[in-house]
């Protein structure tokens, strides 16, 4: 089933990447080995997916995906672990890699996300709103002050005026939305597209005056081993195609 | 002893070079990533640094947990190793893989293992909470639990080892002699295998005290209540690298102290 659904993208897919202009693509011929991508957690399955779809268009190159919190991915950067492509959850871990001069040209942001309450399935503890986060008799997570979905969450918990009674701090979205899968935790803040992402997590909103609106920006590295086919992949993610894969994730496009 | 030693030496004769330069390239394997962290350490900011509420907090929790570890590790452990090297029952060999499974499998695997059968929602984990109120991940006692799963078996193969190795005419002769087979365990096989436990402690409580994945998939993170010394630096290496890199500094010289002095003292074991 999933194999369907990834060809009939890619035959979608294949008129608007083979067409665009925007992408300053070079001859086919010289993209190709291996392409790796850091990314945050947060992207896991839309970039999988677009992955799939680049692959088929540049069937030479093979895209490797490094997902992990963009914190985390900064830092592996900053230290020389060789990547392509850097994607980042929020611009300030972006910006330290390019101050750090690891940055070729300028990032480029390609899509948005808003913060959602996770909560299991059927909601058990009955949260409503962040205003719960205080509750000391529920097990409240978040994400580490350091990832940024833990940075976003207590902007939006300091909007709302709440202090939260935190039980763990995650070292990623995945490792959170997890527990939340799980039932381990009553409450977490995630992003929208965290919820979309699986049956076994319901969401809260967030009212727009106290959520966090991110963008994501995407970079070739200085350091960039493959600079062609990273070239090619920022390219192909800011075309039509890949704006179709986001958005069907729940992302929202810049 | 020493004597025997170097008279053994000339009748051998000198290593061969190339076993040297391979071991010296061992050396270097092993001393260069500290040497790297140790230049990355902020020495006038050190004291500031450790004296910090994260720091002690995590300090005091990894003491705790990889203690406890270690204590639990010696109650139910030594016991284990007993019954897999002295009684006969089926299914030994797969019991046996089973206690070894944690060395083997990265301990998120193990964390996530834990969190299904002692999760609130887990096979043990929901009617221990119905009954006691009991939540095991995300508190202290989970810490406890997850380091001692992944550090227990360090020592189970240590001394399953030992007292397979054991020469068991003793045994036999203390019985002959007329001694009940507890004073045979506690005057006999323990003292044999005393070295050996020694090692399996200190490697368990080795592991405990480093113990990262299981702890941070099982328990949670979160100061003063589950970020032992590991997670407080995986942490602060994205948002504080001096930090990080003062709570390594003292991991390293914690475990060096420990592992030196207890190896000098119970050398021949390990």
């Amino acid at each position: 089933m999933r194999n369907v659904i990834v060809v009939a993208l890619v035959v979608a897919l294949l008129p608007t990447a083979c067409g665009s202009t925007d992408g300053g693509r070079a001859p086919a011929g010289s993209i190709e080995g291996v392409l790796l991508v850091s990314a945050a957690a947060s992207l896991t399955d839309a970039l999988g997916e677009i992955e799939a779809a680049f692959e088929a268009v540049y069937p030479d190159v093979d895209v490797v995906l490094n997902v992990a919190a963009s914190s985390a991915l900064r830092e592996q950067i900053i230290e020389g672990a060789p990547a392509d492509v850097f994607a980042s959850a929020n611009t300030s871990n972006m910006d330290k890699v390019v101050d750090a001069g690891e940055v070729a040209g300028d990032p480029t942001v390609f899509t948005m996300n808003l913060l959602q309450i996770a909560v299991p399935e059927g909601n058990p503890a009955g949260i409503a709103g962040l205003e719960d986060f205080s509750r000391e008799e529920i097990l409240i997570g978040l994400c580490a002050e350091a990832v940024p979905c833990g940075d976003f969450a207590r902007v939006a918990l300091s909007e709302a005026g709440v202090t939260p009674a935190i039980d763990t701090n995650e070292p990623d979205v995945r490792a959170l939305l997890t527990k939340i899968e799980l039932g381990e935790l009553d409450a977490a803040i995630t992003y929208v597209t965290d919820v979309a992402s699986t049956d076994r997590v319901d969401g809260v909103d967030i009212p727009i005056e106290q959520n966090v609106v991110t963008a994501y920006p995407i970079a070739v590295l200085a350091g960039a081993p493959n600079p062609a086919a990273a070239e090619a992949f920022v390219a192909f993610v800011l075309a039509d195609g890949a704006q179709a894969i986001l958005s069907r994730y729940s992302f929202t496009e810049p | 002893m020493s004597r025997r030693r170097a008279r053994g030496a000339t009748r051998i004769g000198r290593p061969p070079a190339l076993l040297v330069v391979l071991g010296v390239l061992g050396i270097g394997f092993f001393v260069l990533p500290f040497v790297g962290l140790l230049g990355r350490v902020p020495w006038s900011d050190l004291p500031a640094l450790l004296s910090g509420p994260i720091v002690t907090d995590a300090l005091r929790l990894s003491a705790i947990a990889s203690a406890a570890a270690t204590a639990i590790s010696l109650i139910i452990g030594l016991p284990l190793a007993w019954l897999l090297a002295r009684a006969e029952f089926p299914g030994r060999a797969v019991i046996r893989g089973i206690v070894t499974l944690p060395l083997v499998l990265p301990p998120v695997v193990g964390g996530a293992a834990l969190l299904f059968a002692l999760g609130r929602r887990g096979l043990i984990g929901e009617p221990l909470n119905e009954a006691t109120g009991l939540i095991l991940p995300f508190s202290t006692w989970g810490v406890i639990v997850a380091t001692t799963f992944v550090a227990m078996p360090f020592l189970v193969i240590t001394v399953e080892g030992a007292l397979r190795n054991m020469d068991r005419r003793y045994e036999g002769a203390a019985a002959t002699l007329g001694a009940r087979r507890w004073t045979v365990i506690r005057r006999v096989t323990l003292p044999m295998i005393g070295p050996s436990l020694v090692a399996g402690l200190v490697l368990t409580w080795a592991r405990a005290f480093g113990e990262f994945g299981a702890t941070i998939t099982f328990a949670g993170n979160l100061q003063g209540r589950t970020q032992t010394l590991p997670l407080a630096v995986f942490v602060a290496l994205e948002s504080d690298r001096d930090t990080a890199v003062a709570i390594s500094l003292i991991m390293v010289v914690v475990a060096l102290v420990v592992l030196i002095a207890l190896r000098g003292r119970w050398g021949r074991a390990m």
